[in-house]
């Protein structure tokens, strides 16, 4: 086993990761990157459609607009000190990006392009807003390219393909974590003063996902196991266009240049559901329409997908019925949606400029996660006690601004603003803080949960359990739920889990690239994470976002302005008998904006 | 239907056979829409967890699952059954060293990468309203196809030149050099041509093709390299690319 020290340590090379990494970097700490793929395969990369900003390059725009998007359209859950900080820094943090390099499409004038998406708004809700910007439909692939460069160019220390499997906990501070070197199976120990986490999300806890086959919520699940809570996993957001089947995202840019939904009668039904912004809605809403009209037998063919459409005629048919000026053509539709067109063709066998594309919604994206503070500091309980030295940003992280439901383009801007500010924090403890030691055997506890692994002889595969709870997830704590299906996923994964402890059984028992074992090993990441995500969604008795109970099918302010924080009872790296979870309600949502201006306050959410 | 894989397997820690060696698997009920990315997990899913490979997005966008299927460089989640056929073989990327089965060494690669500079340097201040630098539409356009590069290695890897010589930069190293040269904002282009005038540089490319078709981003890589060659011969970056001309794909 080898021992690394370095002020700051970061858990994955995603855009969060990466910008946490050049900007403590910049700070004057000595930086490791650890991540299990290669920076560039991070998932930031498959983001597409934009980066939300309110730069105004093509119309007026502000900050606090973009904050009052974020607030509406989380339904009022995101702490909103958190939401004036993304939507303040977003436009720093934009510039920035270009500063380094990003290679924005361009307005006439030689600015950074910015285009229409869901739920974002002009003057507090009155019409859509072009605020996202974009670099055709490939901003994240261009946001991380970016960032990895700049990172070479400033000598970050990357450690690639190391699989962090624990973080080190001692005398109340984080100081490290342990990884698994991937092509030789060997433990490494990084010893740090400022740990932070930028693992993405979970997706893959569903069977029908957008995620990649590595989100697989690793980082979420370690420090879970090791007492930090996690906070609203039952805010988990379906994006309602994932391509049928598949569940490989179509961008939400396909409507912000036009495209419409369409149920088996032709019909553009999100007139009925959001009649002012009708497809650009925000995600919960669509997603939620999409199922209603299946289950209403409009379902294309009568089956669980609908259309979208943006073939030329179609969005030039619905421009000049709102009369709009503005038209496209099917150059403009293949210069600006490459990607959905390759994506499309290549998948579906359709192609978007002559046929309508079949869409069902697809799990994408984890609201909730490890508690942070506004600087990225994890934050352990409803008092807002910081764990010293543990720091987290992105997708695995929960600031909250996202709330109850994110907006599109909010990923990036999330990732970026406190990847920032994390890498920043990092920085200055480093230049204050002691190195904390580490405890005796710093690695033992998950060297024998990877041997316990290595050597499992029982008779079920990971890859029959993860299909099993997938199903059960999609199932019962999709889009809709309802406290009996809930109740039976929740005892559904507990057996699986039992299961994964007692009946495993892998084939390969070597060192070098063993991805049978890690994948075994995320395996038990998913089943925790799985689990404690359907038991915050049995206690929250009511519906708000993308948490739709259809037994309490109200939005309940008077009892629910409050996040929810579970606690995994049992401690350790290992995964030990059932998994007991206790919920705390006692933190409360921060409505700062709604203190000096009642337009933020909770209203009916309508679009 | 079924379908027939014939794999390339190596595994140095293997108890009796560290020699690289063919293995066949057969799998009922597959699709003609089925990826075969979908069909590796299901070989190592349901027949043999030892079966190893890179794989991430199955998507198209991380670059990750790059081998050589029937004879050709390509993602694995981006072919289908009825792309390949019912008998299909799989082995490694040529030209990097093997570290088990389908997984490759990507060091080397990546070093070929970093040796171009793949960074924005302009050294000038920033503008001083706090805003962004400003770049036309036009200058923007033409270097928009080499930033669909996810160094997938997919090019560098079906070169024969590179083959033959693992000093030569590559395909891909050049294509994000290429990325840099023509980007009015950058000011390292004399940099990297000069990197690129070296002997393991750009006159490596015989123009033999193979990288453009297996690019699975589009890019026309062997077009680039050949706007660097030019760039290097004319000392300079400027004028070599007409707005007007670049393709937009289809």
């Amino acid at each position: 086993m080898q021992t690394h020290q370095f002020d700051a340590v970061i858990v994955g090379a995603g855009g969060a990761g990466l910008m946490a990494a050049l900007y403590a970097s910049r700070g004057g700490a000595n930086v490791a990157v650890v991540s299990k793929l290669y920076p560039t395969r991070s998932h930031t990369g498959a983001a597409l459609g934009g980066i939300g900003a309110a730069l105004g390059n093509l119309e007026e725009d502000k900050p606090i607009w973009h904050a009052y998007d974020t607030v509406k359209g989380g339904d009022y859950l995101a702490d909103q000190d958190a939401v004036k900080v993304l939507a303040e820094d977003a436009v720093r943090a934009i510039i920035e990006l270009e500063h380094m390099g990003l290679p924005f499409d361009r307005t006439p004038e030689g600015r950074i392009s910015q285009r229409r998406f869901g739920g974002h708004t002009s003057n507090f809700g009155q019409k859509a807003v072009r605020r996202a910007c974009h670099s055709a439909d490939r901003t994240g692939h261009m946001i991380l390219q970016t960032l990895y460069q700049q990172c070479i160019k400033a000598n970050v220390n990357f450690f690639d393909e190391y699989h962090v499997v624990d973080v080190i906990m001692n005398q109340g501070h984080a100081v490290g974590v342990v990884a698994v070197q991937l092509g030789t199976g060997e433990l490494h120990v990084f010893h740090s003063k400022a740990t932070l986490f930028a693992t993405g999300g979970w997706g893959r806890v569903w069977r029908i996902t957008s995620n990649a086959h590595s989100y697989t919520g690793d980082g979420a699940a370690i420090v879970f196991r090791r007492g930090v809570p996690m906070e609203d996993l039952e805010f988990y957001q379906f994006h309602p266009t994932g391509l049928y089947g598949l569940g490989v995202l179509l961008t939400e840019g396909i409507r912000g240049e036009g495209g419409v939904l369409l149920n088996r009668y032709g019909e553009r039904f999100m007139e009925r559901y959001a009649p002012r912004i009708k497809d650009l809605a925000s995600r919960d809403v669509i997603s939620r329409a999409i199922y209603l009209e299946i289950r209403d037998g409009k379902g294309i063919q009568g089956k669980d997908y609908v259309h979208l459409d943006v073939r030329p005629e179609t969005v030039n048919r619905y421009l000049a019925e709102a009369g709009e000026d503005r038209r496209i053509d099917a150059a403009y539709v293949a210069k600006n949606l490459a990607e959905t067109l390759d994506v499309c063709r290549t998948y579906a066998g359709v192609d978007p400029l002559t046929e309508p594309m079949p869409v069902q919604p697809t799990a994408h994206y984890a609201m909730g996660g490890i508690p942070t503070n506004v600087n990225a500091e994890v934050v352990i309980d409803a008092n807002w006690t910081v764990l010293p030295g543990l720091y987290a940003a992105g997708e695995c992280a929960c600031a909250s601004v996202h709330g109850a439901n994110r907006l599109g383009t909010n990923s990036l801007v999330d990732l970026v603003v406190f990847g920032r500010r994390g890498g920043m924090a990092m920085a200055d403890y480093a230049k204050h803080a002691d190195f904390v030691p580490l405890p005796p055997n710093p690695a033992g506890e998950v060297a024998a949960e990877l041997e316990r692994l290595r050597s499992s002889r029982g008779k079920t595969r990971p890859g029959d359990l993860r299909r099993q709870m997938q199903q059960v997830m999609m199932d019962h704590v999709g889009v809709f739920r309802e406290e009996k299906g809930i109740q039976s996923a929740i005892d559904s994964v507990a057996e699986l889990r039992e299961r994964y402890q007692n009946d495993l059984v892998i084939d390969d028992r070597g060192q070098r690239f063993n991805t049978d074992l890690m994948e075994a090993w995320e395996l038990g990441c998913l089943l925790d994470l799985a689990q404690a995500t359907a038991q915050s969604a049995l206690v929250r008795t009511e519906s708000r976002g993308a948490h739709s109970r259809e037994d309490y099918q109200q939005r309940d302010d008077a009892n629910w302005l409050v996040h929810t924080l579970v606690f995994n009872k049992h401690q350790g790296a290992q995964v030990k008998g059932p998994l007991e979870l206790e919920i705390d309600l006692n933190k409360k949502v921060n409505m700062s904006l709604a203190e000096e201006d009642e337009r933020f306050l909770p209203r009916e959410r309508v679009y | 239907m079924d379908v027939t894989f014939r794999i390339r397997r190596y595994n140095p820690e293997h108890p009796t056979n560290k020699k690289p060696y063919w293995q066949e698997f057969t799998l009922k009920d597959v699709a003609e829409t089925d990826r075969v990315l979908e069909m590796l997990h299901r070989i190592k899913w349901e027949q043999d967890g030892t079966l190893s490979f890179r794989r991430s997005c199955s998507s198209g966008i991380c670059g990750s699952d790059a081998m050589r299927i029937n004879g050709r460089n390509a993602l694995a989640c981006k072919l289908l059954i009825r792309d390949v056929g019912t008998k299909i073989q799989v082995e490694p990327i040529l030209g990097l060293p093997v570290i088990k089965d389908l997984i490759v060494d990507m060091e080397p690669f990546f070093a070929q990468y970093r040796a171009i500079m793949p960074y924005l340097v302009n050294n000038d201040p920033l503008p001083d309203d706090g805003r962004e630098r400003l770049q036309s539409p036009e200058d923007r356009i033409i270097y928009d196809d080499t930033t669909n590069c996810i160094l997938c290695a997919c090019c560098t890897t079906s070169c024969p030149s590179y083959w033959a010589n693992g000093q030569y930069v590559g395909p891909a190293a050049i294509v994000q050099a290429h990325r840099f040269i023509f980007d009015s904002r950058d000011q390292a282009a004399e940099e990297r041509l000069n990197v690129l005038a070296d002997p393991n540089g750009v006159w490596r490319c015989r123009t033999i093709y193979n990288c453009t078709p297996a690019c699975p981003r589009g890019i026309e890589v062997t077009r680039a390299i050949g706007e660097v060659k030019l760039a290097i011969r004319k000392g300079s970056p400027q004028g070599i690319i007409d707005p007007k001309n670049v393709k937009v794909h289809h």
